[in-house]
């Protein structure tokens, strides 16, 4: 059995060993859903950063940064920057007027039915595509490690699924924080040790070590040529390049505020204040490690080079093979368990968003408005929908196989995020004129617009030479820009405040003193228990 | 679940239109807009600011500042070091703001859990 095996073993049955104690102190739906509200600020902030650095941020990232330098490193300051408007903007006011979902805040004061079942679709959109992207970062690394084991890309593939659906099953999540936590933990402590490790082959030498990415050699349609890896342009070239850039930031500063599985993260702490310390917690923790995958992704540039990194396993395997070249085998064999931790982990997150999505949104709220027909009928819910999403999506990860760069798939679902879900968030929490109407049009127009431009953009259309099919959809596409949220973004929002415009909608407008008063006082917030 | 017992709804309704209207509420909402939208719009500018520097001005991004080290890389790094900034600054201002909440419910005579908690409203009306 190999390291890398053992490794991974230890962790999964640590992890199995926290489900366990989890399911046994978990009983009823706040304990489920939230788990109890009991977690403390730092908990919740290694918490939330194990949510949200997931394989995409390590695999996918390093790989983006070892191929096309600083418009790579545009990525890692993008996963960052949308916790500033977590903090300043979406986390207190959530965690206030919400009790599970972000369909809570919706409901409060808008039609529940229609706002609840759109917000339900959109969060399960959402968690198909972030899922996508963390099963082909599983498939990669197992083909890169295990493939003379004789394990290959669907065994590891229905392996993460069936693991996830057991964390998210039994324990809820109580189980799918501390599995969040301890991954948290390894990944910081290995990319730690990577980035001192690339920073000791240059004798700790700063200078000397961007001196050498600012010249590095690889080749490019046959011919050998070197690049600034420093300088941007590498990804986004004129004509399309600035404006797909200036996309991407769109996305950035507004989707982590409106992704389902960070959200629910806020309902599991005591009270607003907690919430609010917990983002700080997260924000140190991710943003320090974004800086390492800066160096560790010009590192592999340097040290792998483009060329070798592209002939073995693609980008998404550059990061444990950088780690290879600087500690061995040993070493390759810790850096993939914890980025296969790192992918269970993040999966569980947004399963269980889904799962909690469907149960308390849909099945209660839509279906049977409201009314919990036995006691503990939304939990039996959302473990069967844990179940049935779960086995979906190991299904549609096997069909996709082990295609492109996980980070891109990951982009899609913050375009999604920042088009439909942000908008009637924050309008709903400080709009007063903000209607059902509003919300409906805005969440299906972002939703629309994204999944559409995405189809007709460059990532699915374009046209190959012969033999060498690359692109799903064989034509010139349609529309020229790779991330859809210079337009998609501004379209949620108008739809959403014309929407809201043209209704009146007195109900609404009359509970919103209501809601400001919750959401800034915390009166009548959901409390901790069991 | 509750701990306390239920107010009526129309109870809930005017006790928060009564603070809604009052003076310190006003006065709490004034003194956290004060911070937190400035804070927020700042960063937003720079941020996308950054995106059109580095793609608009790829030439001026790529001048070299610190033997190879550029504008476009201290620009991000700048990004990290503003975040934190913001949040640390927040964490000061929101003692305030935690301050200013609790005169508020100690004026109306509320401990935080005195309104019926939220509950999700019932479907299809």
């Amino acid at each position: 059995m190999s390291v890398s095996l053992a490794v991974f073993l230890a962790f999964v049955a640590s992890t199995l060993g926290i489900t366990w104690w989890a399911a046994k102190r978990s009983r009823g739906a706040s304990a489920y859903f939230a788990a109890g509200r009991r977690i403390t600020a730092w908990q919740n902030g290694f918490a939330v950063a194990g949510d949200f650095m997931s394989a995409a941020s390590f695999l996918g990232l390093i790989g983006l940064i070892a191929l096309q330098g600083f418009d790579g490193i545009f990525y890692s300051v993008g996963g960052f920057v949308a916790f500033v408007t977590i903090l300043l903007v979406v986390a207190e006011p959530l965690r206030n007027t919400g009790k599970y979902t972000m369909g809570d805040v919706l409901a409060y004061r808008l039609r529940p039915r229609p706002v609840r079942a759109l917000a339900a679709l959109s969060t399960l959109t959402i968690a198909t595509l972030y899922m996508i992207a963390q099963m082909v970062g599983a498939g990669a690394l197992v083909a890169l490690l295990l493939a003379d084991s004789g394990i290959g890309y669907n065994t590891a593939v229905v392996g993460v699924g069936v693991l996830m659906m057991v964390y998210v099953v039994f324990g809820g999540m109580l189980a799918t924080t501390w599995v969040q936590i301890i991954k948290a933990m390894l990944l910081m402590a290995c990319t730690v040790v990577l980035t001192v490790l690339v920073l000791r082959h240059f004798h700790f030498h700063l200078l000397d070590f961007f001196a050498a990415a600012s010249q590095v050699a690889y080749h490019q349609k046959g011919e050998l040529v070197v690049k600034d890896f420093l300088q941007p342009g590498l990804r986004y070239r004129p004509p399309h390049g600035p404006l797909d850039l200036l996309s991407l930031s769109l996305i950035f500063s507004f989707g982590t505020a409106g992704l389902p599985h960070i959200l629910v993260k806020f309902y599991t702490v005591p009270d607003a204040k907690t919430t609010r310390h917990s983002v700080v917690w997260a924000m140190i923790l991710i943003g320090s490690f974004y800086v390492m995958t800066s160096i560790l992704g010009l590192g592999a540039a340097v040290l792998l080079g483009p060329d070798d990194i592209v002939a073995h396993g693609g980008t998404n395997v550059a990061g444990p093979r950088l780690a290879q070249a600087l500690g061995g085998d040993f070493f390759l064999a810790l850096v993939s368990a914890v980025a296969f931790a790192t992918i269970l982990a993040v999966v569980a997150g947004v399963m269980i968003s889904a799962s909690t999505s469907f149960a308390h949104d849909f099945w209660t709220n839509v279906i049977h408005r409201g009314v919990e027909r036995r006691p503990g009928e939304s939990v039996l819910v959302a473990r069967i929908a844990a179940l049935a999403v779960g086995a979906a999506s190991i299904l549609i990860a096997i069909a996709l196989g082990p295609a492109s760069n996980v980070l891109i798939l990951a982009t899609f679902a913050l375009a999604v995020a920042a088009s439909a879900n942000f908008p009637v968030l924050v309008l709903s929490m400080f709009w007063r004129q903000f209607s059902t109407t509003g919300a409906v049009a805005g969440l299906t127009a972002g939703l629309l617009a994204t999944i559409g431009l995405i189809v007709v953009g460059p990532t699915l259309m374009g046209i190959d030479p012969p033999g060498a099919a690359r692109h799903l959809i064989q034509a010139a596409p349609w529309f020229p820009y790779e991330n859809v949220g210079i337009v998609s973004v501004p379209l949620g929002f108008l739809a959403s405040i014309v929407g809201s415009l043209l209704s009146h909608a007195p109900s609404a407008e009359a509970k919103f003193d209501e809601l400001i008063v919750r959401a800034n006082t915390g009166l009548g917030a959901e409390r901790a228990s069991g | 679940m509750n701990s306390t017992p239920e107010n009526t709804p129309l109870q809930t309704t005017t006790e928060c239109t009564r603070i809604a209207a009052s003076k310190q509420f006003k006065d709490l909402l004034a003194v956290k807009r004060m911070f937190i939208v400035p804070a927020f719009i700042f960063f937003l500018l720079n941020f996308i600011g950054f995106a059109v520097l580095v793609g608009y001005a790829p030439k001026l991004a790529s001048t070299r500042v610190i033997g190879t080290v550029n504008v476009a890389y201290l620009f991000a790094l700048a990004q990290f070091v503003l975040g934190w900034t913001i949040a640390g600054l927040y964490l000061i201002a929101s003692a305030k703001f935690d301050r200013l909440t609790k005169d508020i419910l100690a004026q109306n005579d509320l401990a935080q859990n005195d309104l019926p908690k939220i509950d999700t409203p019932r479907g299809g009306h």
